[in-house]
């Protein structure tokens, strides 16, 4: 039956939208707490505009602190090890976010994370 | 009834406050620090959103004026005090008065540019502000640049020195949205061919037909307009300005060369309001502008009795509104004098 499935032709297709009901919003939490600055966050872009790790990769402060706040920390995982903590972004940040600490607290949180996730798949 | 007003700082708020005091029967002294009366809109081109010409905007309302003002020109005001029931006001000159009332005109300064240094104003020649080239649309001179080029591509900065903690303004300045889409319009009116391009956080078309304007310049003049604010500006060997952003809606940044850059510079409040409003023990907020006595119903008193302000001393405010708010700063005092 599943081959035939197969030859059948047919996929289904994942919904893209974002579930924000079914999202994680902990880490956002966890993360505000640690750098209240993040809510202050008007995604102006002026960080990703200046920053050398954009120019080479995708990292964008703006799109990180816009994943988080949607719950979307799946597609976190590997942002923040892109930045090289210049500080450039915190220099000419109009709402004055703490940036570079707020990039030590998601890696933080999300390292907190994974480590409590293993604990959890060892026992 | 023989009372009367002093209002501080001749303006399109002063010069409008007093015309509609003496309408009321008041006798009215106009106090201007500078030799002629007019501020900031003798040297304004255009007004949004009609272009009505500054130069006749400003005539219209002085021509309201009524003879019986006194306009003393050229006089900045050194003390102001309140006494009893009335109010002295004395200038550097050596002029000085007794008012029943006291209107606070003293308007805003415009941003220095200078500040933000990283956008290249007084460090490269095509890097000019709004009010720059409100001066260059007056003039009448042809449209080039400060290398002589008419250019070929046009950027306008949108909240430059405003929504800016980093120069210690988190206020937005109202009319800076809006004028960069007239001048923007105004740009491709004598440059037809020219690419013009606004780079914005967020676009506030509140007022009446501003919204139109801005599909005016869509619709009619092609002007682009990229969701990103400028982290920094740097000149090419040829004089050019290469602008750095993020188009936030690709989530990309973004790089492009223009051939002149126009800063939109916010309103400050104006260097001499914090001054008088100490003299007079009033409470400034934390942005310099003065606080009215309540921001919904008591618009144009303050806490002090016979104390009144109008126009941008209580924050950034267009011409319209400002005219508007003068009017009904006159009615305040008439009210308050009545009384």
């Amino acid at each position: 039956m599943e081959k035939k499935a197969k030859y059948f032709g047919y996929s289904i297709t994942r919904d893209r939208q974002i579930d924000y009901d079914a999202n994680n919003h902990d880490i956002c939490k966890i993360i505000a707490k640690a750098e209240p600055t993040l809510n202050l966050c008007i995604s102006c872009g002026t960080c990703a505009a200046t920053c050398t790790a954009g120019q080479f990769t995708d990292f964008s402060l703006r799109q990180v602190i816009l994943l988080l706040r949607r719950g979307e920390t799946k597609s976190l995982e590997n942002e923040v090890s892109k930045c090289m903590l210049c500080g450039k972004c915190q220099l000419v940040c109009p709402r004055n976010v703490s940036t570079r600490n707020l990039v030590i607290q998601i890696g933080k949180a999300l390292y907190d994370k994974k480590l409590s996730a293993e604990t959890v798949n060892t026992k | 009834m023989g009372k009367h007003v002093v209002v501080i700082g001749a303006g399109p708020a002063g010069l409008e406050t007093s015309a509609s005091l003496a309408k009321l029967g008041f006798h009215v002294t106009l106090v201007e620090k500078e030799d002629v009366s007019g501020g900031h809109l003798k040297k304004w081109h255009a007004l949004f959103p009609t272009l009505l010409s500054g130069k006749d905007a400003l005539e219209t309302i002085t021509k309201g004026l009524d003879s019986s003002i006194k306009i003393q020109t050229a006089t900045k005001v050194t003390g102001l005090e309140a006494v009893n029931d009335y109010f002295t006001i004395s200038g550097h000159n050596g002029w000085q008065e007794k008012a029943d009332a006291v209107v606070l005109t003293t308007g805003f300064q415009l941003f220095d540019s200078h500040r933000k240094e990283e956008y290249g104003y007084g460090i490269y020649e095509n890097v000019i502000t709004s009010a720059d080239l409100e001066e260059l649309f007056a003039s009448g001179k042809a449209f080039v640049n400060r290398h002589g080029n008419k250019p070929e591509r046009v950027g306008f900065v949108h909240c430059v020195g405003s929504r800016d903690e980093k120069v210690n303004n988190l206020h937005c300045s109202k009319v800076c949205c809006i004028t960069a889409v007239k001048q923007a319009i105004e740009v491709k009116q004598l440059l037809p061919d020219a690419e013009v391009f606004c780079f914005y956080m967020d676009l506030r078309m509140f007022g009446r037909h501003y919204e139109e304007l801005y599909k005016e310049a869509q619709e009619k003049y092609n002007i682009q307009f990229i969701r990103g604010r400028l982290s920094e500006s740097t000149e090419d060997r040829d004089g050019n300005i290469v602008v750095k952003v993020e188009d936030t809606l690709l989530g990309k940044p973004l790089r492009i060369k223009v051939g002149l850059l126009v800063l939109m510079a916010g309103m400050e409040p104006a260097p001499d309001t914090k001054p008088l409003a100490n003299m007079l023990g009033l409470k400034n907020v934390s942005d310099g502008f003065i606080q009215p006595l309540d921001e919904v119903l008591h618009t144009n008193s303050t806490e002090i009795p016979g104390v009144f302000v109008a126009g941008t001393c209580s924050g950034p405010k267009s011409v319209s509104d400002t005219l508007a708010d003068a009017r009904s700063a006159a009615l305040a005092v008439a009210d308050y004098l009545k009384s």
